[in-house]
């Protein structure tokens, strides 16, 4: 298994592009194996959406409009996975009509919750749902784009945050680099002035390993992270795996805590398997 | 991917994959009969229920939510009902009534979006809403707000307003206090008023003269409009417990879509959402819901599904007046969640999503783990309805030309809601004329 690290190094030259045009960007929106969440989140920018319609061409966006515009697309934005040869081939085409390819969102960027299917044989699944498997065309994984094509930016999260969308798009009609931030939840829970709910009541929490961007939510509400935004750069997994055991969790939970919503990531895969091992 | 033939013989219809989102149509017209009608759903499946196996009770109301970004609450609530039926407890008083209010903002916010940037485009023939916002943008402006009222429901009592956060089987991991609540008061009250402008507005929109006697069903319950629990009703004589489900639902495959059909065992095909549940609890709306209602023209029995958009405004009246009520009588509960132990049993759920009955049912081992799990969706219950509706209502306009007729069904299934994809402009039409 191999996995890509995305940075937004094409993220300024693609800018400039967009600088010398007099027209509105032009904005797609796409859709693949998701539960459409990251792209209402669109929708649910209800103060902002009509100002936005403002400012950029929104061509594609079929959640929203019947309208398709033909590309080239300064910008796409794109939810989902890879579950299909079909949508294998349809990302490529994508990239090819986007100036800026961005993922959106857990299952863009690491192939989401449907990313189980990756750690066993898929066709027990199919026919655990179907009465006739036959039918039903599918690939053994779910994949994230990066897998497959160059992706110039990913938002974490599952679902994203809609400031932190905004401020994506936002960059590139400024021509900066997004403010989107690579410590853990930890970092914004201490901010916060949490207490913290694994230091004091002892309940598992993900916050130390996990992208920040949710404002320490679960925390917030008394409950552990569950790991919804992915891994932060570089985090110590095994560290937390060891201070999960001390507070009791036995490695085949460990294996569903590191095996969820980024599952597939690089971090959280090769902590499962670690302790998948361990289990067997 | 060809299996053989036994392997499928030794399993039953009682699962269901995950479908949402993508949606194609496809119509075969012969001269002037219409020869085939198939409503697709080619969203690729993402085995939910195949893989919630061996996970844990505790985390099927975080990965339900997953299923869908529209309806989160409705697959935590059924989840959690589910789980809490396995288990032999009862989640009563205060932590009830917030449940109550959490789905109340998820009609709001559901409803809205259906209402005001969905559906009502086409019946002014617009591509979208931010197109009709040129010329509407008032409306379009108050529908927002609307919508975005909704949204703080949901985020105060659920953490966020996609896949929330805070709620747990036995209630949420934290209590809201009645202070945080009454901060909702003030905009529950505007968006009511929006919710009732809503009603007048779509009450005067140009429906098609378009009936069928459906079979309606929806939960019912003693005295409340159903969100959480009830029974299974229907205006055609069904009338059952939520345990009783699987004796009376089939789900069938069918070669085109990868949704499965759901049928009733008796009859086949029947309808749920708001239309369904408007017409079989109208006595239990509010009174402000039910004067709206009537002055709008509209009295159970409705058998027109476009007018489903007036039916949704309605709703949205009842919901605002039910998150204010509840608001008014709560007192922060004691615990967030009553304790119990997971034992080893099959629960069974089911809950009002916006677009209709959602039905949940897991069986769980000693441990805590899920050994199986059916899910059935709203949008796959309505599947079979829908293309009834198609097969009826294309011949009465066979004549019109392909791209007007195109839109015109396109409308039609939209009458639905059947989840946001599918639901808005997703959908590729093929007109095969012979
Ligand atoms: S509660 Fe979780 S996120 Fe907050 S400081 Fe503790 S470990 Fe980190
Ligand atoms: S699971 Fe973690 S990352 Fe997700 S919302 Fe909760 S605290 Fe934030």
């Amino acid at each position: 298994m191999s996995f890509v690290t995305i940075r937004a190094h094409s993220w300024l030259n693609s800018y400039k592009i967009t600088m010398a045009q007099k027209r509105k960007p032009k904005l797609a929106v796409w859709k693949f194996a998701s539960c459409d969440g990251c792209q209402l989140t669109i929708l649910d920018c209800e103060d902002e959406l009509l100002t936005l319609a403002d400012k950029v061409d929104i061509s594609v966006f079929l959640e929203a409009s019947r309208t398709v515009k033909k590309g080239p697309y300064d910008i796409s934005l794109a939810e989902g996975s890879i579950t299909t040869q079909h949508d294998a081939e349809r990302i490529k085409k994508i990239r090819k009509v986007s100036k800026l390819l961005i993922g959106l969102g857990a299952c863009a960027s690491a192939g989401g919750i449907q990313s189980l299917r990756n750690f066993t044989d898929v066709k027990d699944f199919i026919s655990a749902v179907y009465p006739s498997p036959e039918y039903i065309e599918t690939l053994d994984t779910s994949t994230p784009f990066s897998r497959h094509v160059h992706v110039d930016y990913e938002l974490q999260g599952c679902p994203i945050n809609k400031h932190q969308l905004l401020d994506v798009i936002s960059a590139f009609l400024h021509g900066r680099k997004p403010n989107t931030t690579s410590y853990s939840v930890c970092i914004e829970c201490k901010r916060r002035g949490n207490v913290c709910v694994m230091v004091a009541h002892g309940i598992p929490c993900m916050g130390p390993v996990t992208h920040a961007g949710c404002s320490a939510l679960c925390p917030t509400y008394n409950r552990g992270c569950y790991g919804c935004y992915g891994p932060k750069e570089t985090p110590n997994t095994a560290s937390l795996s060891s201070w999960f055991k001390r507070l009791g969790v036995n490695e085949a939970d460990l294996v569903r805590y590191f095996r969820s919503y980024y599952g597939n990531s690089e971090h959280f895969y090769k902590e499962s398997k670690i302790h998948t091992k361990k289990r067997d | 991917m060809k299996n053989d033939k036994a392997k499928i013989k030794t399993i039953k219809v009682d699962y269901l994959a995950r479908v949402e989102g993508e949606g194609a149509l496809y119509i075969k017209i012969k001269g002037h009969t219409v020869t085939d009608v198939k409503f697709k759903i080619f969203e690729p499946p993402r085995f939910f229920e195949a893989f919630l196996r061996g996970r844990s009770f505790c985390e099927a109301p975080d990965i339900t939510a997953r299923i869908c970004g529209i309806c989160p609450v409705a697959y935590q609530m059924s989840s959690s009902h589910a789980m809490e039926d396995a288990f032999g407890i009862r989640v009563d008083g205060q932590l009830r009534a917030l449940r109550r209010l959490l789905y109340c903002g998820e009609w709001i916010e559901s409803h809205a979006l259906h209402v005001y940037l969905l559906h009502a485009p086409d019946f002014f023939g617009y591509d979208d809403a931010i197109q009709m916002a040129k010329d509407y943008p008032d409306i379009v402006q108050r529908g927002l707000q609307l919508k975005k009222t909704g949204n703080e429901v949901v985020i105060l009592i659920g953490g966020r307003e996609i896949h929330p956060i805070n709620v747990r089987v036995g209630g949420f991991y934290k209590a809201l206090t009645k202070q945080e609540l009454n901060t909702l008061t003030e905009k529950l009250k505007r968006a009511r008023d929006i919710a009732l402008e809503a009603v007048r507005w779509t009450a005067e929109f140009d429906y098609p003269d378009f009936e069928q006697d459906y079979e309606f069903v929806s939960l019912r319950h003693p005295d409340e409009y159903p969100f959480n629990e009830g029974k299974l009703i229907s205006n055609k004589g069904l009338d059952i417990s939520v345990h009783e489900y699987d004796n009376h639902f089939i789900e069938e495959q069918v070669a085109y879509t990868n949704a499965l059909h759901s049928k009733l065992k008796e009859r086949g095909a029947y309808f749920v959402g708001p239309l369904a549940r408007f017409n079989l609890n109208f006595d239990r709306l509010s009174p402000l819901a039910k004067e709206a209602a009537h002055s709008a023209g509209l009295s159970p029995v409705c058998r027109n599904p476009f007018k489903s958009i007036i039916v949704r405004s309605v709703e949205m009246v009842y919901a605002c007046d039910e998150a204010l009520r509840i608001i008014g009588q709560y007192e922060k509960p004691e615990i967030p969640a009553i304790p119990f132990q997971p034992i080893a049993g099959t629960g069974y759920g089911c809950t009002e999503a916006p677009r209709g009955i959602l039905y949940h049912r897991y069986r769980i081992d000693d441990n805590g783990r899920i050994l199986d799990a059916k899910i059935v969706p709203p949008t796959s219950q309505n599947q079979k309805t829908i293309e009834n509706d198609l097969w009826q209502f294309i011949p009465k306009y066979l004549d019109l030309p392909s791209e007007k007729l195109k839109y015109d069904c396109e409308k039609a299934i939209r009458n639905y809601d059947p989840c946001i994809s599918c639901a808005t402009h997703f959908l590729k039409l093929t007109i095969d004329r012979e």
